[in-house]
């Protein structure tokens, strides 16, 4: 299954725990697998009213930031971090 | 003519446009004073518009009268924060990751209840001339009810400060830049301290423990800003049909639209933004300040209003970067091995929550492979003006902790510096201290680079000289991005651009158009199309543009590709999968007589088929990070503590440079606001809080007669997402300068300043401090 990276902050909802693992083919089936087994991760990751990732949220999926957000693919072996995204200055 | 140096190629891959220094196209353009900015708007029945600004750091506004200015003769309009939406506190995404509060936003651009930095807005007048506006705003009566101002982080965070925003929730999330407010039956007070997080990987505390040398370490800088030569301006008018046209230099021409329509609550739809040529923005042109303001004199007034900043303005009304201080702590075994990395920034967000400090705690410590690592960001605000961003925003100020950190540790440990990092240095598969794992980087081949450059082993002799290193990351962004492509008769191609310019980037997104279709980039006319001729496209920023925009160029060109296969595949009257294009030439791959050149299909377009014309859309992953390193020569006076830059040297990793001239430029430009930064460049405040050098007399930045010229060494290690291999490359150089200044001043006097600037009077006190201690 899908490895999935917590920021600490939500990690109070795992138990302390940073990884953990989720099951689903992409983002949107993650967040769903993680609020089965954590109650309340979703409020933290999903905007219910616009139906998107959190803004501000980058959902980094092996290595590589998403632009496509809960519609990202993942696979078995996926590692995932959802952390901050960055804005820029030039 | 210029030599080139060459740079270091270890993509592999060759190309006729791309990598080539053609004439940028707007050039002529520039040098002949052709080109039009956002202040050089003049329409018929066009009124001015001026910004009353707060006197005081901190003032509840008990009432404002504004009859006496509106009935001065030739004052049209005067508004106040009531003319402009109040929109909620929500958080709100207008795409590439930067956050906005639109609420404090709105409350940014005229303050709404209470005034909370001096050259806060407060009101705007429009009249039929500059002067007229003026007199007006003398002619505004502000009853203000002056508070205490919080001036710094430390004294924001003390117990019983006052507060500025007094629903202020603490945050503890980093997502949440913008900061947020406490529900109206939340009972907890309310805080200056608008966000505070942390990011953890491994295990801190085993990790210094296996450490045997460690040091601890703590810098301090001034808010400075951005400097762009350009000041604001915008210019507003309302339509007959209920639409609005803007008129600006920004970095993001839809940024201004969305953010205004916002702001005068109407759709998007009903509002187009027209971009004019930028004199710099360096990030703090992604944020509206007038267009909003001229909107609403605008529709008050009836007639188009152009407001415009005065060099004051822009230093005490738009966003500088935060003052910062950091607490580091590094762990590294005696064989030279990082084990373990600690950091806690504390950066002041000015009057409204969202300092860079997310980016900080993210990129200071990517160079590196460090096993544990622990970093804690605090986000405070503080009677300044807001922060805004500022070429890697957040990032510089954190290198310089963990840069001058690295130094002293390689002091204590005795090893050469651009070893140590070599040995540390973050590779494809290391993991972040943020936790991912890095895709292909070149941070390794960059100090490579400068260790085997002939600066490094250059002596350096005489008294009060020395040589520092340092090194800096950027993450680089992305977004959506669009272009659109009109086939001209001549075979000649306007290509229209989502982007607004700042760095070149017509040109580096039009090499990489004539690359796919192996025409030549003079052939090709760039322009930077208005909201309502080219597709939704993000900001210029966070070096993207000519990773997306390329992009979108890139695809927009297969299709042009594809349609003139058509088109041949029906002159020839065979198959499509039967025309073969190779580098401008489309040849029928059975009957080589058959052979028409895209100049030569162009103008046959018409009774072919129609024009051919071919727009794209884009948002794509993988921008890939960009890693440098700066090696610098400086010789310190000792009468006068004047730092003289002797030689500098920049490397840098930018994937594919498109236009070497461009990227070297970048590099360039960006290592000399670093080097600002370290020696000159600070906000004065007075206890009060009133800027005391609010003119380009007083807030010094370097120019050509100061420096040397700074070397350039591009390595290219191309990045493997992007069709041309390319990074952004605009940030990064500007954040290895602080901390290389730093460790070559320390070198050349023998004792470390942690605090910048490191201006005359700083060095002064420093050496005579150090004096005294030694009995001198």
């Amino acid at each position: 299954m899908p490895e999935v990276w917590l920021p600490p902050r939500m990690q109070r909802l795992t138990g302390g725990a940073q990884r953990v693992t989720a099951s689903g083919r992409n983002v949107r089936q993650l967040v769903e697998s993680l609020e089965r087994a954590y109650p309340g991760l979703k409020a933290e990751l999903y905007d219910d009213e616009e139906d998107i990732l959190m803004p501000g949220i980058a959902v980094i999926v092996d290595g590589e930031t998403s632009q496509l957000g809960l519609l990202e693919r993942v696979d078995e072996n996926s590692e995932v971090h959802f952390l901050p995204a960055l804005g820029g200055g030039v | 003519m210029l030599e080139y140096e060459p740079n270091i190629v270890l993509s592999n891959a060759e190309y006729n446009e791309v990598g080539k220094r053609p004439i940028r196209h707007d050039g002529a353009e520039k040098v002949t004073g052709q080109a039009r900015y956002g202040a050089d708007i003049r329409l018929p029945g066009m009124l001015h518009g001026m910004v009353l600004r707060s006197p005081h750091s901190h003032a509840r506004i008990k009432s404002i009268d504004t009859r006496h200015a509106e009935e001065l003769p030739g004052v049209h309009a005067v508004v106040t924060a009531g003319d402009l939406a109040q929109p909620s506190s929500r958080v709100v995404d207008l795409a590439e990751g930067v956050l906005h509060n639109m609420r404090f936003l709105s409350n940014n651009i005229l303050a709404a209840d209470k005034a909370l930095y001096k050259g806060h807005a407060i009101a705007a007048v429009a009249a039929t001339s500059p002067h007229i506006a003026e007199q007006a705003l003398a002619l505004i009566q502000v009853d203000y009810e002056e508070l205490p101002a919080v001036l710094s982080a430390e004294e924001a965070l003390k117990p019983g400060a006052p507060l500025l925003h007094e629903r202020l929730a603490t945050m503890s999330n980093a997502n949440l830049r913008p900061g947020g407010t406490l529900d109206d039956d939340d009972p907890t007070d309310g805080s200056n301290l608008a966000n505070q997080f942390e990011f953890r990987l491994g295990d801190v505390e085993q990790g210094f423990r296996e450490a045997d040398v460690i040091i601890e370490h703590e810098t301090a800088t001034a808010a400075i800003h951005q400097g762009y030569i350009e000041p604001h301006a915008a210019t507003a008018q309302w339509n007959s049909d209920g639409t609005l046209t803007l008129w600006s230099s920004s970095q993001g021409h839809f940024n201004v639209r969305d953010q205004t329509a916002r702001l005068m609550d109407v759709p998007v739809s009903k509002v187009k933004a027209i971009p004019m040529e930028i004199g710099g923005g360096f990030g703090a042109k992604t944020l509206v300040y007038l267009e909003p303001v001229a909107a609403a004199l605008a529709r008050k007034a009836g007639h188009p209003v152009k407001v415009m900043m005065s060099r004051t303005e822009v230093f005490e009304g738009t966003g500088p970067t935060s003052g910062t201080q950091i607490q580091v702590k590094l762990g590294a075994t005696k064989d030279g091995r990082l084990v373990a990395a600690e950091a806690h920034l504390t950066y002041e967000a000015g009057a409204f929550p969202g300092s860079p400090v997310s980016p900080a705690c993210q990129c200071m410590m990517s160079p590196y492979d460090i096993p544990n690592a622990w970093v804690e960001g605090f986000d405070v605000v503080v009677n300044k003006p807001k922060s805004a961003a500022y070429r890697a925003p957040g990032v510089p100020a954190a290198a310089f902790a963990m840069e001058t950190a690295i130094d002293l540790l390689c002091e204590k440990l005795g090893v050469d510096p651009l070893a140590f990092r070599l040995r540390n240095s973050a590779k494809e598969g290391t993991r972040a201290p943020t936790g991912p794992v890095w895709p292909r980087v070149g941070f390794a081949e960059t100090v490579q680079a400068a260790k085997d450059h002939p600066h490094y082993a250059a002596p350096l002799e005489g008294p009060y000289r020395g040589r520092g290193v340092a090194s800096g990351f950027w993450r680089n962004n992305t977004g959506p991005a669009s272009a659109t492509a009109i086939i001209h008769n001549d075979g000649t191609v306007k290509l229209i651009e989502g982007s607004p310019d700042i760095g070149g980037t017509r040109t580096s997104v039009s090499q990489q158009f004539a690359e796919v279709l192996g025409i030549p980039v003079t052939d090709v006319s760039p322009s930077v199309g208005d909201t309502d001729s080219v597709g939704f496209t993000s900001v210029t920023g966070g070096s993207g543009v000519t990773f997306k925009t390329g992009w979108a160029a890139y695809e927009v060109a297969q299709e042009i590709k594809r349609k003139m296969i058509e088109r041949a595949a029906r002159i020839w009257d065979c198959e499509v999968g039967e025309v073969e294009y190779d580098n401008g030439v489309l040849q029928h791959a059975k009957d080589p007589e058959q052979r028409l050149t895209f100049k030569q299909l162009a103008a046959r377009q018409n009774p072919t088929g129609g024009p051919i014309t071919a727009s794209a859309g884009v948002n794509p992953g993988g921008a890939g990070p960009s890693l440098g390193t700066h090696i610098v020569d400086v010789e310190v006076d000792p009468e006068t503590g004047k730092v003289t830059i002797l030689r500098y040297t920049a490397v840098q990793d930018a994937g594919k440079a498109i236009h070497p001239s461009y990227v070297e430029g970048q590099i360039q430009g960006g290592a000399v606001q670093g080097i600002g930064w370290a020696l000159n460049e600070e906000y004065f405040f007075d206890d009060k809080g009133h800027m005391l050098n609010s003119s380009f007399l007083d807030y010094r930045m370097p120019t050509s007669l100061d420096l040397p010229m700074i070397d350039t060494v591009i390595v290219e290690v191309a990045n493997p997402t992007h069709p041309y291999g390319v990074r952004g490359v605009g940030e990064t150089p500007i954040i290895p300068p602080l901390a290389a200044v730093a460790n070559a001043i320390s070198h050349a006097i023998g004792v470390r300043i942690n605090q910048l600037p490191m201006s005359p009077g700083r060095i002064l006190e420093t050496l005579w401090n150090e004096q005294s201690r030694n009995g001198g």
